[in-house]
């Protein structure tokens, strides 16, 4: 029976609040280029122009049915074999989770947008708005709203794929983690330590959503 | 003068002839009520008007000039033409004022203070100067419709187009709508109205228009269309909806 023994863990907490950074500088990254890159990716869905539906079509379904750590791999070992480029870990596993989430939240804002009644487009456009002007002012505001709670859940989801830059050594928590494990032989006190923090960091903002859904749904 | 002249003006849906070659004059300050049973087109009729439904074929002119084509020509025409709907299609999310305001605002792109000055007069205009900072939600039937006639006003429109605007309403609701209708009509208003309140056609509009399978069946003065009908079918739809009056 293993004895636990956090003191090693504590004794490198610098060396994990260094990692705590790491985790929240690439979820911020991801957090604003996937669910801003998804929006724009959903309206081409939305589009019935050929032009924007395909390449955006195109773009989803690919970045849908790869796994993130093959994506995030892939740019940081073969990208700068094909490209004149060395790129970053932070860059390669940005690139990877921003696109995954894009091509998810894409969906979700497609969604959201078409469960608007075409009564708000009529209204919209009889004043004479651009289609443009209808979906900023009219469509998006009551769209986010309903988009809400799975975009609060992309968003919870982007934070925990963010340990993935760990297998392109990028300096986050688990990577931290494994470098404690590695230099003080404790893999089960430094990767509970992880998972603690993780939960204490998540929990609490999990719960604040579920106040902000009932919020906006009290407001319907 | 003419206002809008419609030519020819065709539209399908799928293999459905809606409209099947509409010619029709509008002159400025005419009140024109539009009948017709469900389905004869009278609510794509409106909606090629302002070109919410983009006609098959056909020309429509707007003050001696052929209007149609390029998205940039048709949103200028809707903001000439203003639209009022059977289902208010008021924006929820902001309050009365907002809605009143938001054309103002985002189309014609007057400062606040202006818009806000002018939407809270349009409001005042049909009784709703007590309403402003109320939520669609939060508003009867009756209330969101004048705020949906206010919100057209706004846009001092040169034609105004009502589909069936009482048409979703509790009838003790009806009055307060219609009111604010014949209150424009005295202004001195171009409208259109697509309505079954044959009283009210009969007693604001200038010209009744009946529609059958798409076209101008029969028309001409509320007396001539609705006291003594010349065909058949506008015989038959009046006999039909004066069954149970009382």
């Amino acid at each position: 029976m293993a004895q636990w023994d956090f003191s090693s863990v504590l004794a490198n907490s610098d060396a994990l609040l260094v990692g705590a950074v790491g985790t929240l500088r690439i979820f911020a990254i991801c957090l604003v280029a996937g669910l801003g890159l998804g929006l724009l990716i959903g309206l081409g869905r939305y589009s019935r122009r050929r032009v924007f539906y395909w390449p955006a079509t195109a773009f989803v379904e690919f970045f849908r049915n790869t796994p993130v750590l093959v994506q995030i791999v892939w740019f940081y070992f073969a990208l700068p074999i094909l490209a004149p480029f060395t790129i970053s870990p932070l860059a390669a596993a940005a690139l990877g989770i921003s696109l995954n989430s894009a091509a998810f939240s894409a969906e979700i804002y497609r969604g959201g947008i078409q469960s608007i009644e075409r009564g708000q487009w009529d209204g919209a456009r009889a004043l004479g708005m651009s289609f443009l002007q209808a979906m900023r002012r009219i469509i998006l505001p009551q769209a986010l709203k309903r988009m809400t709670p799975a975009l609060t859940n992309r968003a919870i989801e982007i934070f925990k794929m963010s340990t993935l830059a760990s297998a392109v050594a990028y300096v986050e928590l688990l990577q931290q983690a494994k470098l404690i494990a590695s230099l003080n032989f404790n893999p089960i006190e430094a990767y509970t330590a992880v998972a603690v923090i993780f939960f204490v960091f998540l929990w609490p903002l999990v719960q604040l959503t579920y106040l902000l859904e009932r919020r906006l749904a009290r407001d319907e | 003068m003419t206002l809008l002249a419609v030519s020819g003006l065709a539209k399908r849906f799928g293999g459905n002839a809606v409209l099947a070659g509409i010619d029709l004059d509008i002159e400025k300050g005419e009140r024109i009520a539009v009948l017709g049973a469900s389905g004869s087109g009278k609510s794509t009729l409106l909606r090629c008007l302002n070109f919410l439904e983009i006609p098959d074929a056909g020309s429509i002119a707007l003050d001696g000039k052929l209007v149609g084509r390029g998205e940039r020509e048709l949103v200028q025409v809707r903001q000439r033409v203003g639209m009022v709907f059977q289902q208010f299609n008021l924006f929820p999310h902001m309050t009365a004022l907002g809605n009143v305001m938001e054309g103002l605002c985002t189309v014609r792109r007057l400062a606040r203070p202006e818009a806000q000055a002018r939407a809270e007069r349009e409001l005042a205009r049909v009784g709703l100067a007590d309403k402003t900072a109320h939520y669609p939600a939060h508003l009867s039937g009756g209330q969101k419709q004048r705020v949906a006639i206010a919100r057209a006003l706004a846009m001092d429109p040169e034609l105004l187009l009502f589909d069936e605007p009482t048409s979703a309403l509790d009838p003790e609701l009806v009055g307060e709508v219609l009111g604010v209708i014949r209150a424009l009509a005295e202004e001195g208003r171009t409208m259109l109205l697509v309505t079954h309140e044959l009283g009210f056609a009969y007693h604001v509009a200038t010209r009744v228009i009946f529609l059958a399978d798409g076209a101008i069946h029969e028309q001409g003065t509320p007396d001539e269309v609705l006291k003594h009908p010349k065909r058949e079918r506008t015989q038959a739809f009046l006999a039909r909806h004066k069954e149970f009056s009382l």
